[in-house]
């Protein structure tokens, strides 16, 4: 079954409205992953009945000083800094650490075990057809990729279609959650702010060899300047929402689009139609 | 010098316009930063001329000379990000740049090179010189990129009273990294439920770092209640409210700070933010 992944390089320009739109508009179960794993908010609009939280964590090193030779290969190996070595003690710093076992397997006394410090959580919950699961990166924890990839790892499943609703940006955390899907919806607003950043995303998005299209949403004007960027690029303009005072203010109240504009459910469902038939 | 980042947790509530606006009204010598550098958007509005621009590079990438590859599979067994594909090429995506495969392998095949994140800009703005950068494509160190924009933006200008930065969305890696060396955060929520939301982890960050933050309401009459509620959200010293006001999107559309071209219920607050943010944050530092 198809996975959809929906992405902009531009913060709040309505990702979550518009994969939640067409979630809703299905009429079949579906998979929602929310990735924005540092401010998920679907299920804030979704109001699941929660069913799992699973904490998750990630390995850094501990130094065992008493078994530690201060020979310095941990520091030798460790190309992210993450370990200093002085004469008569090993500082480790987890934040910089990013797992990758090389100080673990040069340590030829064994001096280092395995800490775990937490990484975040993941939840999932349901509402009517819809399954959610989203992540919650911990407080001062930096790295969101990881999270990201094990929220798709346990819950992308083949037998359902799946939307993910993307972190905002270009950088790692928005790719590994488009990464591997079957076509990315990138949301835009008619502005020089959204016209730029799209720029940014379609160039990340080109980069992973996933197909793409775009949404405008609060389309009251015209940005001519969009719609030639687009025709450059050869990007489908998929769907455009207009603005209203009404959804913004639904919004505010974690109500989504279709609650304003049941009418917009038809123009969703033809959005999936036109992607994946 | 100090520093004042503008934050939001969730995106699109109005940083940019909230920093061009300041970068505008705040008297006294400043150094603009834009450390949003996946979606850097503060020089578009600033009419930044780009004077000097240049590669940045950090962390490194594997390069696999086949020649010398035995096909033993060392490499693919001892990375942890699942890298190494069955066939022994690497996936850049997923690798990060660790470099346990080199040394790992028996043949030397692999050298670790140091790879290109992005481009690093400073330009001049009427307003004060202006350090920003853009992210190549899926980069994994946008939190160095974001140190490196803040470091340029120090040696810039030393003497200068104040860096003012508009600062990514998020609470994660380049959040973290523009906090760096931070005096005071000024936080721009919108009054929605998400906005709410998204605040609260925010301000769990700030308390985290133990940094002082100020908060702006922005679009405050589109849900008062909610509005209430951020105000009130402990931990935050709250500045003030702007309205919701056609001529933001206008002024966005013009590329051009709000107060140069308004002087409507927006830029009025806007102003009466700025003589805030210059007693309460900027005196306050000194």
């Amino acid at each position: 079954m198809p996975v959809l992944t929906v992405a902009s390089g531009k913060g709040g320009t309505g990702k979550t409205t518009v994969s939640l739109a067409l979630a809703e508009s299905l009429g079949e179960e579906v998979v929602f992953l929310d990735a924005d794993v540092e401010e998920p908010n679907a299920h804030l609009f979704l109001k699941p009945d929660l069913e799992e939280e699973v904490p998750l964590f990630r390995t850094v090193p501990r130094v065992v000083e008493e078994r530690c030779s201060f020979c310095g290969r941990c520091k030798e190996i460790c190309r992210f800094n993450a370990m200093v070595v002085l004469p008569g003690t090993v500082l480790c710093f987890p934040e910089l650490c990013h797992g990758c076992y090389g100080c673990f397997e040069v340590c030829e006394e064994r001096a280092l075990e395995e800490e775990k410090i937490p990484l975040g959580r993941l939840r999932t919950g349901r509402k009517g057809k819809v399954f959610l699961a989203y992540g919650m990166l911990e407080i001062g924890e930096a790295m969101a990729s990881p999270l990201i990839k094990e929220l798709k790892k346990r819950y992308l499943v083949p037998e359902k279609p799946v939307i993910i609703d993307c972190p905002p940006g270009t950088a790692c955390p928005t790719l590994n959650a488009v990464r591997g899907a079957d076509f990315c919806l990138l949301v835009t607003e008619p502005t020089p702010f959204g016209l730029h950043d799209l720029e940014q995303a379609a160039k990340a998005v080109k980069t992973l060899g996933v197909k793409a299209g775009v949404v405008i949403n609060r389309a009251d004007q015209p940005f001519p300047p969009l719609y030639d960027f687009l025709a450059r690029e050869r990007l489908p303009l998929l769907l455009e929402i207009p603005f209203s005072k009404e959804v913004a203010q639904a919004y505010a109240q974690a109500e989504g689009l279709l609650a304003v504009f049941p009418a917009l459910k038809a123009a969703f469902q033809n959005l999936w139609q036109k992607i994946f038939l | 010098m100090k520093e004042l980042v503008i934050l939001s947790g969730k995106g699109g509530t109005g940083k940019t316009t909230v920093c061009a606006g300041l970068a505008a009204l705040l008297s006294g010598p400043k150094v603009l930063v834009d450390a949003d550098v996946e979606a850097a958007n503060l020089a578009l509005v600033l009419e930044a001329r780009v004077k000097k621009r240049e590669s940045f590079w950090a962390g490194y990438a594997p390069h696999k000379n086949e020649d010398r590859c035995s096909g033993c599979g060392t490499c693919r067994e001892k990375c942890r990000f699942e890298a190494v594909r069955e066939d022994l090429t690497i996936d850049p995506f997923l690798c990060e740049g660790c470099g346990v495969c080199a040394w790992f392998c028996p043949e030397g095949a692999i050298e670790m090179r140091e790879k290109e994140v992005g481009q690093l800009f400073v330009s001049e703005t009427p307003y004060g010189p202006l350090v920003h950068a853009e992210i190549l494509p899926g980069e994994e160190n946008s939190g160095k990129l974001v140190a490196e924009v803040k470091k340029r933006a120090r040696d810039l200008a030393p003497a200068a009273s104040f860096l003012l930065v508009d600062g990514p969305p998020g609470i994660g890696c380049p959040v973290i990294a523009s906090l760096s060396g931070a005096d005071a955060v000024l936080v721009v929520a919108e009054p929605t439920a998400a906005g709410l939301h998204d605040l609260g982890r925010l301000v769990a960050l700030l308390h985290h770092f133990k940094l002082p933050g100020y908060l702006v309401v922005n679009k405050a009459d589109l849900n008062p209640e909610i509005t209430e509620k951020l105000l009130a959200y402990p931990g935050l010293s709250p500045l003030g409210e702007l309205p919701f006001d056609e001529a933001v999107a206008c002024a966005l559309r013009k590329l051009r700070p709000l107060p140069l071209v308004s002087n409507g219920p927006a830029a009025q607050a806007l102003k009466a933010l700025a003589l805030k943010v210059q007693k309460n944050i900027l005196g306050g530092l000194t």
